[in-house]
């Protein structure tokens, strides 16, 4: 069954701004007493976290919880598969638990694509990131975010794509999943993407990205709405990538002088952790234009709105394209 | 909920004029049932029961002579046939500023049928807080109920049969105001 959120490309420009639209709604739950809906009472989501994570494992959790569906937790430290259980029996175990979806962070690009169309599962699967390769519910999150900042108005957007508006992502696009995700979504809702960084941190084949490619930051910062800074990953750095931190702060890092080069209106995102003092400055994450901390808050409702829309009815109604044909960006 | 699947000729059973008279005649035995209506709030079930309650709430403001609190209520995360459709988009829940805790609620909706939506609001209603009482006025009642759920504002009884489908326009989502009566062409399955 076609029933999954494995890559940013799996939403038309309908499913995206559908996903969007119903996050915009059910943010307005968080304002009421009951923080819960019932719609999703009798279904079970598996959180299964083969990779560490703070804010995606916390905030489907909560998502799953809002919406009165029954959350496990299953991390890989303290689990079988620390004595060697392979990916696939651990699937087993969770579809003979009944699993309705299964929520995935794996440290290897295409575990959830692996977990989605090999027939272990029969429930749907949500990407909550792999390897290198897609984070779709962050890109989500990215732009709701940009579209209250940007579109906003008494509706926060609503119903808004974001055409026109010129995003600029910063750093680390190699390993970076997060910025895979935004490129395609954020291209399929309209924006034109600009991704930066040293020669080194961009991939073979970025030039066939629907996006620009630069080299230098600031001549690209006066004529963006949105800069995203990514985080620098050391964890997945075993080699040299830059001579130092100090020239890469310096090239490629966000601080107050360049960031008053930056248009008025436009804003700074991060989707956290932040390295501070090595991508961005201190003096930028704490000012008002930095959106890291509404990003956080954005992705609950994000995530409610996915677990929404592929579990809530007979069929999911977003990402029921096939992601067989989804290749490697 | 009004029924759009509906390729045969509609027969036109309210007009223009009769749907102004029928909110007309509700606002006011609202006033008489509620003593004045001082702490009566309206919610309307989108959509077309949200511009009904508007309408209403315009009709109220004439006779009491004061503004009263109107709202939308978004039933869909209630549903119980949710599992039988595809997901559906959300729509606006709007909660007046002061909220519903102590107040008279009044539920407006379009057609009142099985019931099944009335039993989704009162549902969403207790996540919002506790009125000190809950009412509910239908511009149309077709009957056919499935669940011991009654209206106390109704603007016309139309009995129907479950082969007939009926269509509340309103001027603010359709351009015009009337209520159609048409006939089903296929079997009514799941329709609510």
């Amino acid at each position: 069954m076609k029933r999954h959120l494995i890559s940013a490309a799996d939403l038309s420009r309908d499913d995206a701004l559908l996903v969007l639209d119903t996050a915009e709604e059910l943010a307005r739950v968080a304002d009421r007493p009951i923080k819960k809906l019932p719609t999703l009472r009798g279904r079970t989501v598996v959180n299964l976290f083969f990779e560490d994570s703070t804010r995606t494992r916390i905030s489907f959790e909560a998502a799953a919880k809002r919406l009165s569906a029954d959350v496990i937790n299953f991390s890989a430290k303290g689990s079988s598969v620390s004595k060697g259980e392979s990916l696939k029996d651990t699937a087993l175990t969770l579809e003979a638990m009944g699993a309705d979806a299964v929520v995935i962070r794996h440290h290897d690009s295409g575990a959830p694509h692996r977990l989605a169309t090999s027939g272990w599962i029969g429930g749907c699967v949500v990407n909550a990131g792999d390897g290198t390769h897609e984070h779709p519910t962050q890109a989500l999150l990215d732009a709701l975010t940009l579209r209250r900042r940007l579109v906003g108005g008494r509706d926060r957007g609503l119903g808004a794509d974001l055409a026109g508006r010129r995003i600029t992502i910063v750093g680390d696009i190699l390993h970076s999943r997060v910025a895979r995700s935004n490129v395609r979504l954020l291209t399929t809702l309209g924006a034109e993407v600009t991704v930066v960084g040293p020669p080194t941190l961009l991939p073979v084949g970025v030039e066939r990205w629907p996006c620009a490619v630069d080299y230098d930051l600031d001549a690209v910062l006066a004529k963006s709405d949105a800069v995203m800074m990514l985080r620098v990953q050391r964890e997945r750095m075993n080699d040299a990538f830059f001579p130092t931190e100090r020239e890469y702060a310096r090239r490629y890092g966000l601080h107050g002088a360049r960031m008053a080069r930056m248009p008025e209106h436009a804003v700074v995102m991060h989707p956290g952790p932040m390295n501070r003092g090595m991508e961005i400055t201190a003096e930028v994450a704490d000012s008002p234009r930095c959106t890291a901390v509404e990003q956080v808050s954005g992705g609950v409702s994000v995530r409610m709105a996915v677990l929404y829309l592929l579990l809530g009815g007979s069929e999911p109604a977003v990402g029921t394209r096939t992601t067989e044909e989804n290749s490697q960006a | 909920m009004d029924d759009m699947s509906n390729p045969a000729p509609a027969r036109s059973v309210l007009e223009a004029p009769d749907i102004a008279r029928a909110l007309t005649r509700i606002a006011h035995e609202i006033v008489e049932r509620a003593k004045g209506a001082d702490d009566v709030v309206l919610l309307g079930i989108p959509t077309r029961g949200v511009f009904l309650a508007r309408r209403l709430a315009a009709n109220l403001r004439e006779i009491t002579g004061h503004p009263l609190p109107v709202g939308s209520l978004d039933i869909t995360m209630y549903r119980d046939d949710l599992r039988l459709r595809p997901a559906r988009a959300l729509a606006r829940t709007e909660i007046p500023g002061d909220g519903i805790d102590g107040r008279l609620v009044i539920l407006v909706d379009d057609v009142l049928f099985s019931g099944r939506t009335i039993r989704a609001a009162l549902d969403a209603l207790g996540d919002i807080g506790r009125p000190r009482a809950v009412q509910l006025a239908v511009l149309v009642d077709r009957g056919h109920r499935e669940l011991p759920i009654r209206a106390d504002y109704v603007g016309k009884n139309i009995p129907t049969s479950l082969r007939e489908t009926v269509r509340v326009l309103l001027q603010e989502e359709d351009g015009r105001d009337g209520v159609l009566l048409g006939v089903r062409e296929h079997a009514p399955a799941a329709e609510r």
